[in-house]
């Protein structure tokens, strides 16, 4: 792979995007758990509750710092790498990160200090109250940049400006209800909960295989299965969604991460394993379901679903008028309020289709000089790396359902078997902790891999996005980025590994006595006693 | 009807151009006192204790007083796509050193306590210093580049492209009316932090913070004259050569722009904005005098009205430029042509008007729960601090 600045530039962005990633989960999930266990504490008034969320929310604290830290360069990758594309779609894309900001972040960065300073200085309710609004503040952050993200898969309610050069807003209501974008948040935040359900069980389980902390562990482990329960079923429903939703919005990430190389007579089967060959265009040794993609995809026995080879052809399609587009788009931009009506007329019918032309630029500086051989080629270039969507796609889906089962089996033993939990269930449990971050960062891969060789899809080509740096300006950056993250990360592992190991500050004392008064009163009112 | 037209093209551009400078005021307002505290905390604390007490003045906060800066950010994508363009990658490796130090710094709050280790808090100390002083310094020499204007122009396609090695070479920034911007913006800033130090915290630390903050308020006072002295005679201003359209696309090339003549005609030609300056020398004199006698609450106020009147005057002179080149002066990026389309900007406008009203009511009343000195035993005490 040679490193140019388009290369060097989707390098950077994928390790900060993927780095922040990392973090993202277990706020979106802890932030919740914690509220959860607070709001045990405030109804019941059990100590051993408020210890729980303290020490959850003690490593909520040191994941989430460096979630809002990383964000920060989120903010500006775009202005900083991808000028060109900053430029193109920022009319529709600013707006939700803007909102994201005013609506969201706000939100959890103001509580979340209060959140940790204020237990002596709010009451019990108004404390649970700030760690429900940062819980809130952090999926609504998630709300808002999966509607960016969704509209850079399905650009929805925008259209291009010849004055401007520029995509620009023509519905707000098609941007914030874009089908993808909404299936894409709620599976997005149902994974960040399966992640903090994970993480939670598997400490909890820690600490029941050495024995210690055994009440803060059971109680952690009854929350987190019945939580993690109902999120692992949301994903899988949710990512079933985005699945239909891309069987008609992008048709070919769609085969591509089923490696379908030709339209086949509906219902389609499922490939379940196989080895894609993007040169043969044929995979190898495939496992076919029959029926099941014809189902997953289009949720009927008759709607075919059309195969990378039909698609390249319709990309070839689209190339050619998108030139006729181009050239109309260049008279426009030169005569400005003197162009005659009927090039106008010719841009409008087929301005659709001017990113496909812009695909071009790749090859050539003007795509009205390309030759039959370019366009050949830029209609290749719409096909992503088959092999490799398809095979992340069927990891993450196998960790998916694999989640499921743990949190049934775990839900199960702490709900009919006395939570009691034998020990090789416990080893496991310690043992898939990496799982969901492996998951998670597969699916973004999937979405936004598979997306290539767009950034916004059908619109702008990842290609002609970036900022014309210099290739040493990128290795600089990339460089430093790398450093300085590789080092944050060892520091944070290292104080979670610390506090993990510490435990939680668990008052022993102080959760008998209650206990103890909480069985006088049992006693001396039968009324209670019975509710109980 | 069209909901959007009920404001015109033109009415919203200048109000989102007002909106950015309140962001921005807004960002050195309020995360202006943490970057100060980071820029003093190794000469106003000398001992452990004395330092978790300083950090822990900013400790709840500065979360929240970051997001302005995400939200400028934000706010710049979605109201000024040209700008955001152009600034964030031309200025490159600058914005990468302070993204590195908005980085470290909250990082550095959260982390360094959680370790016992003298050398562990020696080194996080650090840190909270470069992270701090770092963007303090790097604001105010963006403003500067701004205001000499930077080479770069928009091609056919209104591709920004970078002339010559003024782009991402770090030292091209550094030119000598920038470096002079910057320090303004370093001395201002952490007379700020020292204003809040002296009002939340007491004894030694406190009249640390008031000596050096009043002779750093000193050189902001002086540094800023200076300024307005070099503005006069040794920078060439930016003038639209072309009929105002201020209805029009947002196109930079449709307008015409001619480089020379001086940025302080704007005081001959709208006599008004001479109250941003003088607003700007006001507050900062009355915070140096406060922070000599015995004033707390007075003195933060005042340091704040310095630095509106401080941000405001490079706005309302550059007006109506926002980012002027001088390879290409026709490229430059105006209030009329370097925002986002009407629709657009009144959907913002909308959301903004529902949002920071609720974003200042919660801030203000976090900021009062917080009310009060931190002391020493809060910090050695049991409850949760950094």
């Amino acid at each position: 792979m040679e490193l140019d600045i388009v290369e060097l530039s989707r390098l950077q962005f994928a390790m900060t995007a993927m780095y922040h990633f990392l973090f993202v989960p277990l706020t979106l999930g802890l932030s919740i758990l914690v509220a959860i266990m607070e709001t045990v504490y405030v109804m019941t008034g059990r100590p051993i509750w408020r210890q729980m969320t303290k020490f959850w929310g003690t490593l909520f604290g040191i994941n989430f710092v460096l979630g809002v830290a990383t964000g920060i360069t989120m903010e500006f990758q775009f202005g900083m790498n991808w000028s060109y594309y900053s430029h193109y779609v920022g009319d529709i894309f600013g707006a939700p990160l803007a909102i994201e900001g005013l609506m969201a972040f706000f939100l959890e960065a103001t509580f979340v200090g209060l959140f940790f300073f204020g237990w002596d200085k709010l009451s019990k309710v108004a404390h649970l109250i700030v760690a429900w609004l940062v819980a809130l503040g952090s999926n609504f952050s998630a709300l808002w940049i999966l509607i960016a993200n969704g509209w850079m898969q399905n650009p929805v309610g925008a259209e291009f400006n010849p004055d401007t050069m520029r995509m620009e807003m023509t519905s707000f209501f098609d941007v914030l209800f874009n089908e993808v974008a909404q299936a894409k948040f709620v599976h997005t935040v149902s994974a960040g909960y399966v992640t903090a359900s994970v993480f939670v069980l598997g400490v909890s389980a820690f600490y029941m295989l050495r024995g210690r902390h055994l009440r803060l562990a059971k109680r952690s482990i009854t929350v987190a299965a019945s939580f993690g329960l109902a999120s692992a079923l949301s994903v899988v429903v949710l990512g079933d969604e985005s699945g239909y939703s891309a069987s008609h919005t992008q048709k070919m990430k769609l085969a591509a991460i089923e490696a379908m190389w030709e339209t086949e007579e509906a219902p389609a089967h499922f490939t379940l394993v196989g080895i894609p060959d993007k040169e043969a265009r044929e995979t190898h040794y495939a496992v076919h379901i029959p029926w099941a993609m014809g189902l997953i995809g289009t949720r009927s026995l008759t709607e075919e679903i059309p195969g990378i080879n039909e698609l390249v052809d319709e990309a070839h399609d689209r190339i050619e008028s998108g030139i006729i587009a181009y050239d109309a788009l260049m008279t426009i931009r030169a005569e400005r309020d003197a162009t005659p009506a009927d090039v106008r007329a010719t841009f409008e019918q087929h301005s659709e289709d001017l990113g496909f032309a812009m695909l071009l630029m790749r090859y050539t500086d003007d795509p009205r000089t390309a030759t039959p051989e370019m366009i050949d080629q830029a209609a290749e270039d719409t096909i992503p790396g088959v092999f490799p969507l398809f095979w992340a796609f069927r990891i993450m889906v196998g960790l998916g359902f694999g989640f499921i089962g743990m949190m049934a089996y775990f839900f199960i033993r702490s709900s009919f078997y006395g939570q009691s939990y034998p020990r090789w269930a416990l080893h496991a449990a310690v043992w898939l902790i990496p799982a969901p971050w492996i998951a998670a960062e597969l699916g973004w891969f999937v979405a936004e891999f598979g997306r290539q060789p767009w950034t916004v899809d059908g619109v702008l080509p990842t290609a002609l996005s970036v900022s014309h740096l210099s290739v040493g300006d990128l290795l600089l950056t990339l460089a430093g980025f790398v450093t300085f993250y590789s080092v944050l990360f060892i520091i944070e592992m290292g104080l979670m590994i610390k506090y993990i190991r510490k435990g939680p500050t668990e008052d022993v004392e102080e959760t008998e006595i209650w206990e103890e008064r909480h069985a006088a009163r049992l006693q001396a009112d039968p009324a209670i006693a019975a509710a109980e | 009807m069209i909901l959007y037209e009920l404001i015109s093209y033109d009415v919203l551009r200048v109000i989102w151009w007002v909106l950015l400078g309140v962001l921005l005021i807004g960002f050195a307002l309020t995360d202006g006192f943490d970057m100060g505290v980071g820029a003093l905390l190794p000469f106003v604390a000398k001992t452990d204790v004395e330092r978790r007490v300083v950090i822990n003045t900013v400790g709840p906060v500065w979360e929240g007083n970051q997001v302005w800066f995400i939200l400028g950010g934000g706010a710049i994508f979605a109201a000024w796509p040209p700008l955001y363009a152009v600034s964030f990658s031309g200025f490159y490796l600058a914005m990468f050193a302070v993204l590195a130090c908005f980085i470290l710094r909250p990082v550095g709050f959260k982390y360094r306590s959680k370790r016992e280790s003298a050398r562990w808090r020696r080194n996080w100390d650090w840190a909270l210093f470069v992270g701090g002083a770092g963007p303090a310094l790097l604001f105010g020499v963006a403003v500067g580049n701004a205001m000499l204007g930077v080479p770069f122009h928009l091609n056919d396609l209104l591709m920004p492209m970078y002339d010559g090695t003024f782009y991402g070479k770090f030292l091209g920034l550094l030119r000598p009316f920038a470096i002079l911007s910057g320090v303004v913006s370093f001395a201002m800033l952490m007379m700020h932090g020292a204003a809040w130090l002296a009002l939340k915290t007491e004894g030694e630390i406190n009249a640390r913070a008031r000596r050096m903050g009043s002779v750093a308020g000193i050189v902001a006072i002086v540094a800023y004259a200076l300024a307005g002295v070099w503005l006069a005679f040794g920078v060439d201003g930016f003038t639209l050569t072309s009929d105002v359209v201020a209805n029009g696309p947002s196109n930079p090339l449709y307008s015409e722009v001619a480089r020379g003549g001086s940025w302080l005609s704007a005081y001959a030609e709208r006599p008004w904005i001479a109250i941003a300056p003088v607003l700007g020398f006001l507050g900062m004199v009355l915070a140096v005098l406060g922070l000599r006698s015995q004033r707390e609450v007075s003195t933060l106020l005042f340091s704040k009205l310095g630095i509106l009147g401080v941000i405001s005057s490079v706005g309302l002179t550059m007006f109506p430029f926002i980012l002027p080149s001088t390879v290409d002066p026709a490229s430059s990026l105006t209030v009329w042509d370097a925002s986002s389309s009407h629709r657009t900007l009144f959907i913002m406008l909308v959301c903004a008007l529902i949002f920071m009203p609720l974003i200042l009511a919660y801030t203000a009343w976090v900021y009062k729960v917080l009310w009060g000195k931190v002391t020493e035993d809060d910090v050695t005490g049991p409850s949760h601090s950094y």
